[in-house]
């Protein structure tokens, strides 16, 4: 089926005039209106609006454009509704957006355009990317496609179910602890965090500003490149993002990952690892060394220290924030007798419960007498994360580890104990804090039930070619990308 | 570093979050929990360690100043809650 492709067999297909991009979006519609009422992946999505798209391309398809020249040509990509998409709505997945629509898109959103594909769509996530689960949406919990009793992770868990459902070619999340990692781990797809900086933020939502970045679900490490590539680059909107040249990630992947040194940091193969992930992931190493490479032991000492700090920088930046949700531009807004009480109330009532607790954590770790004692400190151990990485790389090319500790967890489980929730990032968090590259890639499966393992590889910063090689080489020694969830609902 | 000198009731009051009796009680003792996980970072000698508020080395990064296009002001109050004479409404601020 036509869904099933991805953007590269697509486009080959587009060119030689076989489909047109029309077919394209209709056969993502379909598979949408098959399977998304069990799925749940999209909050909404405007039909009209992306035929009208596909019209346009098919338009310039027929005067002779190339995805030469238009790389994501004729590609239908869903977005996560933290991204602002002109025309369309825009809730972060919470209450207290009101009937908010973007009048602006975002870079990426430009950037997409511009390279031909058509963006549509807005898919669930965590409240304002705050969760592992997807759990915390105000509107409702998406489903992993792989068994509809369980979490499809989060926060990006609407991005990452769509294309394991192949419900959309390929999807935009956010990761700031692990929201595109971990949900493409737990859904059996490719999912990338940039560099911090790679990628302009520009109409992003923020949660943490010196965290957040946008990447890439496909399903397959070659369309990774491509939508990198695409999105990838300087933005004069963004003063956070680097004027680095963008490599052509695609031209990397020649499959040869021969004498690259691949560091195994002893430290993430803890206790609390379930032994289908341990086995999977020690498989995949054996086989990277199958094709050529060195795996070299490696220790990232403080390793353990990462969460902590995360959840204090994060909420932090995030109190910050979301300060701007006050009811008086945009949203929702509950009235009150002064402004105090307009925003204490519009805000108790528009923010959902872990919102609520991650901007009181944050506004307390920054008030005044305890700003020292845990944002500062938080700070310099980032420091000291950031250097644990710095000198790894100075022995090895690149960092493999288990993506997440366990396969996904049944919807409910782990929702009444925030703190057992934050624990299930433990492998993705250290990335944002040192601003590192990282990409998660299927490695095998859970065997009762069969449920989605991923391989995670860490880059040193701008090093996405090197993992995005190691990844393709992997991957195309192996058939778990080409394996699909039996969506018979 | 600890969770002693903290009060849900006060720094929801800073946050300007109207939280319910039920919100206080559970966020008192969640917050107190992972405030008790948080403190494991003592446990490090931080002494002559540099802080990273940003994990990228950019500094100053600046424009020129030149006046550019910007959201027309219909687009920017489109999303308003409440709005007179193209201004935002809001309950009096000064009696």
């Amino acid at each position: 089926m036509l869904n099933q492709l991805t953007i590269s067999e697509l486009q080959k297909r587009l060119v030689t005039r076989e489909i047109t991009a029309r077919d394209a979006v209709q056969s993502c519609l379909a598979q949408i209106k098959r399977v998304d009422g069990s799925i749940k992946a999209f909050l909404s999505y405007d039909e009209a609006d992306a035929l009208r798209q596909a019209e346009d391309v098919d338009k310039l398809i027929a005067s002779g454009a190339t995805a030469e020249r238009y790389p994501l040509l004729g590609a239908p990509i869903a977005i996560k509704d933290v991204l602002a998409v002109k025309g369309h709505p825009l809730n972060c997945a919470s209450k207290i957006l009101g009937n908010f629509v973007s009048p602006y898109d975002a870079t990426v959103i430009q950037k997409l355009r511009g390279a031909g594909a058509i963006v549509f769509g807005r898919l669930n996530m965590d409240e304002f990317a705050m969760g592992s689960s997807t759990e915390n949406s105000a509107f409702f919990t998406t489903r992993n496609p792989w068994d509809t009793s369980r979490i499809p992770g989060g926060s990006s868990g609407g991005s990452a179910a769509a294309v394991a459902a192949d419900e959309c070619f390929a999807s935009l999340g956010s990761d700031t602890g692990g929201s595109i990692r971990q949900p493409a781990a737990l859904c059996g797809c490719v999912g990338l965090k940039p560099t911090y900086g790679r990628v302009s933020r520009y109409g992003l939502v923020a949660f943490a500003s010196s965290l957040d970045q946008i990447g890439p679900f496909t399903k397959d490490v070659r369309d990774s490149a491509l939508l990198l590539r695409a999105i990838s680059g300087h933005d004069d909107k963004d003063s956070t993002s680097i004027p680095e040249a963008v490599p052509d990630y695609g031209a990397a992947l020649d499959g040869n990952i021969r004498g690259l040194k691949i560091g195994l940091p002893k430290e993430y193969f803890i206790p609390g690892l379930s032994k289908d992930v341990s086995d999977a992931v020690n498989a995949a190493v054996k086989q990277l060394q199958e094709l050529g490479a060195k795996i070299v032991e490696i220790s990232l000492p403080h390793t353990d220290y990462a969460a902590a700090a995360y959840y204090i920088i994060a909420p932090a930046e995030a109190s910050a924030n979301l300060a701007r949700f006050d009811g008086v531009r945009y949203g929702a807004r509950v009235n009150g007798a002064d402004p105090l009480e307009l925003y204490s109330k519009t805000r108790g009532q528009g923010f959902g419960a872990e919102v609520k607790r991650r901007i009181i954590l944050g506004t307390y770790v920054l008030s005044s007498g305890y700003y020292d004692a845990f944002y500062l400190r938080a700070q310099k151990v980032r420091t000291l994360i950031r250097q644990d990485f710095t000198k790894a790389f100075e022995k090895v090319d690149a960092i493999v580890t288990p993506t997440t500790p366990t396969p996904a967890f049944k919807i409910g489980e782990k929702s009444d104990d925030p703190m057992q929730m934050y624990l299930s990032d433990i492998f993705t968090i250290s990335c944002n804090l040192a601003g590192n590259c990282g990409v998660s890639l299927p490695c095998g499966f859970s065997t009762n039930p069969k449920l989605p393992i991923g391989l995670q590889l860490l880059g040193k910063p701008f090093g996405e070619a090197t993992i995005l090689k190691i990844a393709h080489a992997y991957e195309q020694s192996t058939d778990w990308h080409k394996q699909k969830p039996n969506l018979s609902f | 570093m600890s969770a002693q000198g903290f009060d849900v009731k006060y720094v929801a009051h800073l946050a300007r979050l109207a939280l319910t009796p039920e919100e206080e009680q559970k966020f008192q003792a969640q917050l107190g929990n992972i405030l008790g996980y948080i403190a494991k970072l003592n446990e490090l000698d931080v002494s002559g360690v540099e802080p990273t508020a940003h994990a990228v080395p950019l500094v100053n990064v600046t424009r020129t100043d030149e006046v550019r296009p910007s959201l027309p002001h219909e687009e920017a109050m489109r999303n308003a809650p409440s709005q007179v004479n193209g201004l935002f409404q809001v309950p009096k601020i000064v009696e």
